[in-house]
């Protein structure tokens, strides 16, 4: 399957139906790739014309910012907006809920307006339009999953119902966790957290919630976040579970099911 | 003679309402010290949120129970206070009742109505010391609250038993003293609550029954008025408080963090020089570094925390053992806040004490904790965001100190020169998409 860039669209007189914002760890980490291949694959199954950014993406400056690291954000902003412009970009998707918060809310004031969706949010979509058509007794059929909120896509842009009826589309047994939704404990990631070590303290966050998703008795963990998606899987093997248990992005469970 | 008692209510009532008006003063001065943030756009939505979040306090029913419990009190104590209307306007005019021979049937149905709250206002404050002192919920036995802050929260409670007790003894003496047919003691007809009461009464002579009334009487009215000079001390000023901070509640989605234009410039001029004016002035102090350096928002946000610890029950890094806790953060602000209005009350304008908000009340260790969840945002059922704290704060020790833990500095680094947090070739980006070509 060939991944155009914009920069071989333009040459070729095309524009794309949408941006794929891939992400730093949607690029570099090879957990996370598996996700963005997933996430390539559907749209190319539906037919979507999209590109992406390629040698040209740089990192929004979320975790910069969430640092503390105000002139960092502001450099990869005014460079990641001149280029998007640059190529008068409209809509934009991505797969990773700090990347999306970062392009939908702080980049319109510093004049990067793009009409800006989550995967989840695209995938729902689509599903309710047929253009991704399940297969009948997927893998996931009958199966309990229960499904993380990342934190920058539930409580920082309120997307809690998207995720969740794909897992219904997928006729999964949805279950659960105590805290979930607006009260949805973080996966330990945010706020740069993901690149130092923990202050002191008694325990890791990111094993407090693989816990907290194990005690469901969910076979499946559904995660919508490349950083959640890490943090869950190392929780789950600090409880080594890792046999029993998988943590998937939708876009993966997706992917696996479609006809 | 006959006198005395009205001019001491004028005086009762004119000292409690200037030491209020003063305090509040100072307390409106202290806010203000704060930065300049306009957020008046949308007042609908501000009205809404007012409605909903601090009239019909929509989060406190995450837990329905606890919600009633405390609407209870609140509305108990709200609406109890119509009948101090009465009680001030007998105090000046040196009437009993007032109201009685004007409202006739519906004033007894009113008075039946206010002791009934009165009585479940009782009810309900013992079951809230009892969730304190002998449950020892968690959110309410942390260190956050060691010392004045742990006794704030029972005195609020046992005065308000003390004042819902006193306004009931006040009627059950007094409906004795109307069964007797003493003067001055006009027929209201039966009140449920306080008659219950009216046995202990019972063996008191007139002379001792009407001493009860009256001290009853005053002590309820001298408590109110100590309550209202009290609030501004304590963590119950959100009674009042909740409801402009409701209002100027952000209405951004909770994932936004504020722009800072000066930075935004910078770095504008830095990429185009064309455009940087040529007197452009240099960029204040970046992040804050202490209360001056935040925004009003902010320090409205630290006067109306009333310490409940939602915020802190939700935070990870809390719930880990990470010294972080959202409840001090803004507990340390309104301390800060506080002890810098003394210093200008004593100095008439601030004097340098050596001291600031970041490091002397907040410590690097809580703010390197915060995962910037939005959990404590999302839990605060007075419209507070100790997150916006917490950022002004980070960006003070990045920008201001430079002081980042190493491997931050890695990242800022790898961010900078290979546009990633982490240490791979830029090159590499779409090395997936080409791995799904082959």
């Amino acid at each position: 399957m060939k991944i155009n860039t914009m920069a071989e669209m333009m040459a070729a007189g095309e524009t794309p139906e949408v941006l794929f914002w891939v992400g730093c760890a949607g690029s570099f980490d090879q957990r996370a790739q598996k996700i963005t291949k997933a996430f390539a694959a559907i749209l190319d199954k539906v037919g979507m014309k999209f590109a992406i950014l390629g040698k040209e993406e740089a990192c929004t400056g979320d975790p910069a910012r969430r640092a503390g690291n105000e002139f960092l954000f502001q450099m990869m902003a005014y460079q990641n907006i001149q280029v998007l412009n640059g190529y008068g970009i409209k809509k934009i998707v991505t797969t990773c809920p700090h990347c999306f918060n970062t392009l939908k809310n702080e980049y319109p004031e510093l004049g990067g307006a793009y009409e800006v969706l989550h995967h989840t949010t695209l995938l729902q979509q689509l599903i309710d339009e047929g253009k991704i058509k399940l297969k009948e007794g997927g893998a996931f059929k009958g199966k309990k999953i229960s499904y993380h909120d990342s934190c920058y896509l539930g409580r920082a842009n309120d997307i809690y119902e998207a995720p969740r009826k794909i897992l219904e589309a997928l006729d999964a047994e949805l279950v659960e966790m105590k805290r979930c939704k607006s009260n949805g404990l973080c996966c330990g990631a945010g706020g740069a957290q993901m690149f130092k070590e923990d202050e002191p303290g008694n325990k890791r966050i990111n094993i407090e919630r693989a816990d907290e998703a194990l005690e469901t008795g969910a076979g499946f963990i559904a995660a919508a976040c490349p950083f959640c998606n890490t943090m869950i899987t190392d929780g789950v093997k600090n409880r080594e579970k890792e046999n029993e248990v998988a943590v998937l992005d939708i876009a993966e469970m997706i992917a696996a099911s479609m006809q | 003679m006959h006198y005395i008692p009205q001019i001491g209510f004028l005086i009762l009532a004119a000292t409690g309402s200037f030491l209020f008006a003063k305090k509040t003063g100072e307390i409106r001065r202290n806010i203000l010290l704060g930065k300049d943030e306009d957020l008046s756009n949308d007042p609908g939505k501000r009205w809404n949120n007012l409605i909903l979040l601090a009239l019909g306090q929509k989060k406190m029913f995450k837990n329905p129970l606890v919600a009633i419990l405390h609407l209870v009190v609140y509305a108990g104590f709200i609406i109890i206070n119509v009948e101090v209307l009465e009680i001030v306007l007998d105090g000046i005019s040196g009437t009993h009742r007032l109201f009685l021979p004007v409202l006739g049937g519906v004033y007894t149905w009113l008075i039946n109505f206010f002791e009934f709250l009165a009585a479940t206002v009782i009810l309900v404050c013992i079951i809230f010391l009892i969730r304190r002192n002998i449950i020892q919920l968690k959110r309410f036995i942390s260190k956050d609250l060691n010392g004045w802050p742990r006794s704030d929260a029972n005195y609020i409670l046992l005065t308000e038993i003390v004042l819902m007790s006193l306004f009931l003894c006040m009627n059950a003496a007094d409906q004795v003293l109307q069964g007797r047919g003493a003067e001055h003691y006009h027929t209201t007809g039966a009140f449920f609550f306080s008659d219950l009461l009216a046995p202990l009464f019972n063996g008191f002579s007139d002379g001792a029954l009407v001493g009860i009334e009256r001290t009853a009487w005053w002590l309820h009215i001298i408590g109110i008025f100590a309550f209202l000079n009290y609030l501004p001390y304590s963590k119950h000023l959100h009674i009042m408080l909740a409801f402009p901070n409701a209002y100027y509640a952000r209405l951004e989605p909770q994932g936004k963090i504020k722009n800072m234009p000066a930075v935004q410039n910078e770095v504008r001029y830095a990429m185009q020089p064309e455009l940087a004016p040529a007197d452009a002035p240099p960029p204040a102090r970046f992040g804050a570094k202490d209360i001056f350096d935040l925004s009003w928002k902010n320090l409205l946000d630290a006067y109306s925390c009333t310490e409940c610890g939602r915020c802190t029950a939700s935070c990870p890094a809390n719930l880990t053992g990470k010294l972080l806790s959202p409840r001090k953060i803004m507990m340390a602000t309104r301390d800060r806040l506080e002890d810098v209005g003394r210093n200008i009350n004593l100095h008439k304008t601030f004097k340098d004490d050596g001291k600031s908000l970041l490091h002397n009340y907040i410590s690097v260790e809580e703010l390197r904790a915060c995962t910037t969840c939005n959990a404590c945002v999302e839990a605060c059922p007075v419209s507070i965001a100790p997150l916006d704290i917490i950022m002004e704060l980070r960006r003070s020790l990045i920008m201001e100190e430079s002081n980042a833990p190493q491997e931050w500095n890695g990242t800022f680094s790898n961010i900078e020169n290979n546009f990633a947090p982490w240490k791979f070739a830029p090159d590499e980006r779409d090395k997936w998409a080409e791995e799904m070509a082959s």
